[in-house]
C-alpha cells in the first residue's frame, strides 16, 4: 500500500474543503472496497479524509413522507430498519443479497452506491484497463467477460456496477443529497448519478471533485409486492449474475430494474409500462440495445427467465 | 458492438502474445499514465505526490484492556492486533475481506479487521479471541467448537468463532438475513439461518457440518 496522511473531520464542509485543497485525497468511510484497492494499489490516494465522524447515521423520516437515509447508516443497520423492512422491502432484500455479515457491519450506504466494479482485470494490474488506466485499453473485450455488462456497455469498457442495494434504490427513485467544497449542497436523482462508460470509463458518476455524498432520500412508500431476486455462482456471498429488482401492484403495473448486467442499475422506463404485457414485452424493452460477448450472452436468457420468474410470484402473491 | 474493441482511437488491437520487452514498455507506460491520473482522486490539479510514511498515535480497547499505540497510518487493524500488540489468536488468511479468519467484534459487532485501518478505530472497543474466554474459562461457543470437532487445521477457528458469537446476537436482536422468509418479523434461530449468517467465513478444511452442530449447541446453551 502507498503511504498516505490521513485525517479525522467532523462537519461535511470541513471535509469537502479539505479534499478540494489537497491533491489526490480520497474519502474514506467503511474501506471494504477503497481499502482492497488500496492494498493492489489500484487506488493509490495520497491523503484519506475519514468522514466516520460526521454524524451521518441517521435514518429519519421527511415531511413528504419518505426517508432521509444519511450516508453513514451501515448496510446491516439499513437493512434491519424497521421502516424500510415494511414499507420498502425491496431494499432490505438487496442489501441482505449482498457481501457477507461482517462486510454489511462496515460498509455503507453512499460507500455502496460508490463501489467499483469487480471486473477481474480492472483488479489485474498487468492488464490494459481503461478504467483503472485510462487508454490503455480494455483486456475483457477478449478475454473472460462471463460476469460482464451485456447492455449499455462501450467499446472502451464492458464492466459492471456490483452492488445490489443501488438496483433497489434507483427502483425506489432515491435521491442522492450531496454538498461540495463550496459549501453548495444538490440533489441528483439515482437515475442520472452514474455516467455511461463511453470512452471515458474512468469517470463513473457525476460528482464533481470533493463532493461529498451526505444523504439518500426514498420517496414515500408506493406499496406493492416487493420482490429482490439474485442469480449468483452459489447460495451466498457472490456477486450478482443477473439480478431483478421490482415492485409489482395488485393490478399488474409496476416497475423493474436489473444487476449485474450493465455499468449502472438498469432501468428503461418502457418496460415498466410494459410490465402489465409479461416477461418477454418488459425483456424487450430492457435489451432492445444488448450486447453481448459471446462468453456472457447467456446473462440475456438468464435475465428474460429471471423477469418470467418473478413476475410470476409477484402474481401468486398479490 | 463487435469483440474487437475499436479503443483506443489510433485502432491499434491488443496483442496478447507479447514479448517479455514489450511488457516491460507497457508496464513503463502503464507506471507513467497512473502518475498522471491519481486514480479516482477527488482534487484536480497537480498530480499529488505519494507522502513519506506518517505515523500516528492511537488507544485502542482491546479485551478490556486500554492499549497505547503508535502505527503507521496503513496499519489495518489486523495487523495493530498481531503485530503490534501481539494478539496473534486473530489470523490473517486472504487480508482482502473474502476469508473471514480475521474476525473480530469492534463495538459487540463483526468486522473484517484486515479490511479497516487501526486508525478508524481511536477508542474503540475490541473484542479477539482472546478476550472471549480462557483455556481455563472457555467462552461457551469455544467450548461447542472443541466439543463438536468444528475445526480440523484451525487456522478459520477464531475467525468462525468470532463470527458465531455475533451471528447469536444478531439474530436476538431481530437483523434478518437472506432467508429469513417473513421480513417484519423476528428471525427465528434455524441451521438455515446459521448457514447464511455464517457465509462470511470459509474453512478450507470443509469442517461447516459440525461448525453448524457446534453453533445450534452454543445457541441452546447461551438460551438456557
Amino acid at each position: 500500500m502507498k503511504a498516505f496522511t490521513y485525517e479525522r473531520v467532523k462537519t461535511p464542509a470541513e471535509a469537502a474543503a479539505s479534499a478540494r485543497d489537497k491533491s489526490g485525497a480520497k474519502f474514506i468511510a467503511g474501506g471494504t472496497n477503497l481499502l482492497d484497492l488500496m492494498k493492489l494499489e489500484i487506488e493509490t490516494p495520497t491523503h484519506l479524509i475519514d468522514v466516520n465522524g460526521l454524524g451521518l447515521d441517521k435514518i429519519v423520516a421527511t415531511d413528504e413522507g419518505g426517508l432521509r437515509l444519511g450516508a453513514l447508516v451501515r448496510n446491516t443497520d439499513l437493512a434491519a430498519d424497521e421502516r424500510v423492512r415494511r414499507d420498502y422491502a425491496v431494499l432490505s432484500r438487496a442489501l441482505l443479497a449482498g457481501a457477507s455479515g461482517q462486510l454489511r457491519n462496515q460498509a455503507t450506504t453512499a460507500g455502496n452506491l460508490l463501489q467499483r466494479t469487480r471486473c477481474p482485470y480492472f483488479y489485474d494490474t498487468n492488464q490494459p484497463c481503461n478504467k483503472r488506466l485510462p487508454g490503455s485499453g480494455c483486456a475483457a473485450l477478449e478475454g473472460f467477460s462471463r460476469q460482464h455488462a451485456v447492455v449499455g456497455s462501450s467499446e472502451a469498457c464492458i464492466a459492471t456496477h456490483p452492488g445490489d442495494m443501488p438496483v433497489a434504490m434507483r427502483l425506489l427513485d432515491a435521491v442522492v443529497e450531496t454538498i461540495s467544497a463550496d459549501g453548495k449542497a444538490r440533489n441528483i436523482p439515482l437515475a442520472d448519478f452514474y455516467r455511461a462508460p463511453g470512452k471515458t470509463p474512468h469517470i463513473e458518476t457525476v460528482l464533481t471533485p470533493g463532493e461529498l455524498i451526505v444523504a439518500v432520500t426514498l420517496p414515500p412508500p408506493v406499496g406493492g409486492q416487493h420482490i429482490y431476486r439474485k442469480i449468483r455462482d452459489r447460495a451466498s456471498y457472490a456477486f450478482a449474475l443477473v439480478s431483478v429488482a421490482a415492485i409489482v401492484q395488485p393490478d399488474g403495473s409496476g416497475r423493474v430494474a436489473l444487476g449485474g448486467v450493465a455499468h449502472k442499475p438498469w432501468r428503461v422506463e418502457q418496460a415498466d409500462a410494459r410490465l402489465p404485457q409479461g416477461a418477454q414485452a418488459v425483456y424487450d424493452a430492457l435489451f432492445a440495445d444488448a450486447h453481448p460477448t459471446p462468453e456472457n450472452a447467456f446473462k440475456l436468457t438468464l435475465a428474460k427467465r429471471t423477469l418470467a420468474s418473478v413476475l410470476t410470484e409477484a402474481r401468486a402473491v398479490v | 458492438m463487435s469483440n474487437q474493441g475499436e479503443y483506443p482511437e489510433n485502432g491499434q488491437q491488443h496483442d496478447f502474445s507479447l514479448s517479455r520487452r514489450d511488457l516491460i514498455k507497457v508496464s513503463a507506460a502503464a507506471a507513467a499514465t497512473a502518475a498522471v491520473y491519481p486514480c479516482g482522486a477527488l482534487a484536480e490539479g497537480e498530480p499529488a505526490v505519494t507522502p513519506p510514511p506518517e505515523m500516528m498515535p492511537l488507544t485502542l480497547r482491546v479485551n478490556g484492556k486500554s492499549q497505547q499505540l503508535e502505527v503507521d497510518t496503513r496499519t489495518t487493524l489486523l495487523d495493530a492486533l498481531r503485530e503490534n500488540l501481539q494478539l496473534t489468536g486473530t489470523k490473517k488468511g486472504c487480508d482482502h475481506g473474502q476469508c473471514g479468519a480475521c474476525t473480530v467484534l469492534v463495538e459487540g459487532r463483526r468486522i473484517n479487521a484486515c479490511l479497516t485501518l487501526a486508525v478508524m478505530h481511536q477508542d474503540a472497543e475490541i473484542t479477539t479471541i482472546e478476550g472471549l474466554g480462557t483455556p481455563d474459562n472457555l467462552h461457551p461457543m469455544q467450548a461447542a467448537f472443541i466439543k463438536h470437532d468444528g475445526f480440523q487445521c484451525g487456522y478459520c477457528t477464531s475467525g468462525q468463532i468470532c463470527s458465531s458469537v455475533a451471528v447469536l446476537k444478531e439474530i436476538e436482536a431481530g437483523i434478518p438475513s437472506h432467508v429469513t422468509l417473513d421480513l417484519v418479523s423476528p428471525p427465528e434461530m434455524t441451521a438455515n439461518e446459521i448457514r447464511e449468517r455464517m457465509s462470511g467465513n470459509i474453512c478450507r478444511c470443509g469442517a461447516y457440518a459440525n461448525i453448524l452442530d457446534a453453533i445450534e449447541d452454543a445457541a441452546g446453551e447461551l438460551k438456557s
